[in-house]
């Protein structure tokens, strides 16, 4: 289903297509999908690894390699991306948008102090600034990210910050320069369970103080509880499942969805083994016919195998799935049991 | 780190007094007379003019002999006189180095720049005509023996095109500069003369090249190697994302983490240019420690090949200190633990 640009949109993703050229054959990694962000508004990115999510966000930002093939559209600010010249995507690139990655130790430069690269992150969109100016500001902005002792820490390299403190460098370099967008890849993956927190707070709170949308992109849907508003479920380079986040936790309308919820391990119960949807996501070479996620679904039947379902309206949310309308007459928890599954559908 | 150089600096000595000793002993047992530098040919036949010389010059003396008195004079820094020129080393050797210098870092600059250049546009356009076509531009710039690179371009560019002077360091109908450094693309500037200049510049690029083009391949393909690796980092991603251009990704992000490694091979690669100054020199006429080191082996000229092997020798060990001290301030991790 392909929905027209809404114009209220900070970022507007429109059957956003990507292709890579693998031993003479172009291999989609990311398969037609769409994504909408408002000014204010964080979206969570949810999938397994190698769904997608990485790459269709480069994408958006033109940071895919020059032989990968983009089509659809990308609006933001009502402007298309897709197709935009790299010199004029370049003054949007740390500007408007900003984005940070998974692994913060390795996405800093090691042979520049963090206050260089904050710096040159400045200094790249606003060349008017003098280099005192823009080394004061990297001091503000790693204040802003609750880095203690600032101006001490602008002169250190990046092998001397914890990880934690890294992200949060990566995080004020991202937003120096006030940008509407920031993109964050994975920001707390590389990170303890504490340190992942404060940082998630960080980026609330920048949301909150700048009215920055943000697109906070993971494979853990505990992540997403309580940090973002909305959410895309990819899966296989398409969006299975789109919705509030509230809808999304109450009445998951996609069998992929309701398998991520059910391995989200809860403190509450003791629950000894904890549930992982079986198998792995197909290789790009190898995706099945009809339904990507069919070898692996509990809920598959013979339609499945043959038809890909389209993204539609089911309750509360957007799914592609077949039976979206019929999955609450097997509850959540039961799905966990694959015999009883499988009892179900006889 | 610092433990580690100052092992280096305590081994130094030992192993230039080790070089010293393998050279003077090496070049004793060399067939030949060096006597025949020393006198002319009628003489030689006289007794007494050659035991006269024998003594003069102290090849009376025992092999053991002849090394402590040579080793005694060197500890107050006398290198002993020439045969052929009847001069002392040192004076001959510090006339000549400037030129070998000039030539040597004019070939390093050279040397290096293409080096990188074209180890970073084989990185960027990896499998491309550019990657295909540096690789073999350093292939045969580092298989060619300098003395045919060097006559070939010689013949070409300056024989057959008249692009290029012939060998030599200056036009002989211009006026040499008053000497300053002994470098004379450096001293005609110093002097102001312009002309001067331009035609030292005109003798020197051609040998530089030469020397240089020797180095270009180790150096290319290290930055080739290593560009490749930090490409692929997450830090030149980041560098994008800020909204840095290809060049400025290229060079500030991803260079930058490539140098530390490079700086290692530069630093080996001058060491080596010293060496390779040799055949270079002889075929260029250029005055320098080289041509006289082909001069002195030819003439057996003991106290001039020790004093040739010694300086190059310490240059290199040098060079490679300095390179290693270097290695330590470029890296932020080793400068601070
Ligand atoms: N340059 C490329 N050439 C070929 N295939 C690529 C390239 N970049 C990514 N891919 C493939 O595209 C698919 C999607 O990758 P992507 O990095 O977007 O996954 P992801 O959802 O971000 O996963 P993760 O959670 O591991 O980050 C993967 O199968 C990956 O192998
Ligand atoms: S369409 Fe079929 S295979 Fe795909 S998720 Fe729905 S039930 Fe499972
Ligand atoms: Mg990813």
């Amino acid at each position: 289903m392909i929905l027209k640009h809404q114009d209220k949109s900070l970022l507007s993703v429109r059957n956003l297509t990507v292709g890579f050229h693998v031993g003479g054959v172009t291999l989609d990694a990311v398969r037609g999908i769409d994504l909408d962000v408002a000014r204010g508004e964080v979206l969570g990115v949810v999938g397994e690894s190698g769904s997608g999510k990485s790459v269709a966000m480069l994408a958006c930002l033109g940071l895919v390699p020059r032989t990968a093939r983009v089509a659809g559209s990308v609006r933001f600010q009502g402007q298309e991306l897709v197709g935009m010249p790299q010199s004029d995507m370049r003054k949007l690139r740390g500007s408007r948008i900003g984005m940070i990655f998974q692994d913060p130790l390795s996405s800093l430069n090691p042979v520049l102090t963090i206050g260089a690269q904050i710096v040159e992150a400045i200094r790249l969109h606003q060349p008017g600034i003098s280099r005192k100016q823009a080394s004061d500001r990297a001091v503000e902005l790693l204040d802003l990210v609750a880095v203690p002792e600032p101006d001490r820490r602008v002169t250190q390299y990046p092998h001397e910050f914890s990880g934690g403190m890294r992200q949060r460098a990566m995080i004020a370099m991202a937003v120096a320069n006030d940008p509407d967008l920031l993109i964050a890849d994975e920001p707390t993956t590389a990170l303890d369970v504490t340190v992942q927190a404060q940082v998630l707070d960080v980026l609330k709170s920048l949301r909150d103080r700048l009215g920055l949308g943000i697109v906070l992109i993971t494979h853990d849907l505990g992540v997403v509880a309580g940090n973002v508003d909305r959410v895309a479920v990819i899966y296989s380079g398409r969006v299975v499942e789109a919705a509030e986040v509230g809808a999304l936790f109450r009445d998951p309308r996609h069998p992929y969805t309701r398998g991520l919820l059910s391995s989200i391990p809860k403190l509450d119960e003791k629950r000894e083994r904890l549930f992982s949807i079986e198998g792995t996501p197909p290789p790009l070479g190898r995706r099945p016919p009809g339904c990507a996620y069919h070898p692996r679904c509990t809920y598959a039947r013979g339609v499945c195998a043959t038809d890909d379902p389209a993204l539609r309206v089911a309750g509360e949310s957007l799914s592609a799935c077949h039976f979206a309308d019929c999955l609450e007459e097997i509850p959540v928890h039961q799905a966990l049991a694959g015999a009883e599954i499988a009892e179900v559908r006889q | 780190m610092s433990g580690y150089l100052i092992r280096r600096l305590i081994a130094m000595p030992f192993l230039i007094l080790g070089i010293i000793t393998i050279t003077f002993f090496l070049s004793r047992v060399t067939k030949g007379d060096p006597l025949t530098a020393i006198i002319s040919e009628q003489q030689m036949s006289n007794p007494e003019v050659v035991a006269a010389a024998k003594q003069r010059w102290g090849l009376d003396l025992s092999l053991p002999e002849q090394y402590l008195v040579y080793m005694g004079k060197l500890l107050t820094g006398d290198l002993g006189t020439s045969f052929t020129t009847k001069r002392p080393v040192l004076q001959d050797l510090l006339e000549r180095l400037p030129a070998t210098l000039e030539l040597v870092i004019a070939a390093m600059v050279i040397g290096t720049v293409l080096g990188i250049a074209l180890g970073v546009l084989a990185a960027y356009y990896r499998n491309s005509w550019i990657d295909h076509g540096s690789r073999l531009f350093a292939l045969v710039g580092s298989s060619l023996p300098v003395f045919w690179s060097g006559l070939s371009l010689l013949f070409i560019l300056s024989v057959q095109l008249g692009w290029l002077p012939g060998p030599g360091r200056l036009d002989a109908r211009l006026q040499p500069p008053p000497m300053i450094t002994g470098m004379i693309s450096l001293d005609t500037l110093l002097a102001g003369d312009l002309t001067a200049f331009v035609d030292a510049l005109h003798h020197l690029i051609l040998p530089a090249f030469v020397l240089g083009w020797t180095v270009t391949g180790t150096i290319s393909r290290l930055v080739r190697a290593n560009m490749l690796e930090v490409l692929n980092q997450e830090y030149v991603l980041t560098a994008r994302a800020k909204g840095a251009g290809e060049l400025r990704v290229l060079l500030h992000h991803a260079l930058r983490n490539t140098l530390i490694p490079t700086l290692t091979v530069i630093g080996h690669s001058f060491a080596y240019l010293i060496t390779g100054a040799v055949l270079t020199e002889t075929i260029f006429a250029w005055p320098g420690m080289g041509s006289y080191a082909v001069e002195a082996a030819r003439a057996l000229d003991y106290p001039a090949i020790i004093g040739v092997t010694v300086v190059g020798g310490v240059t290199f060990l040098v060079t490679n200190l300095l390179t290693d001290i270097a290695y330590m301030f470029a890296n932020p991790r080793i400068r601070l633990s």
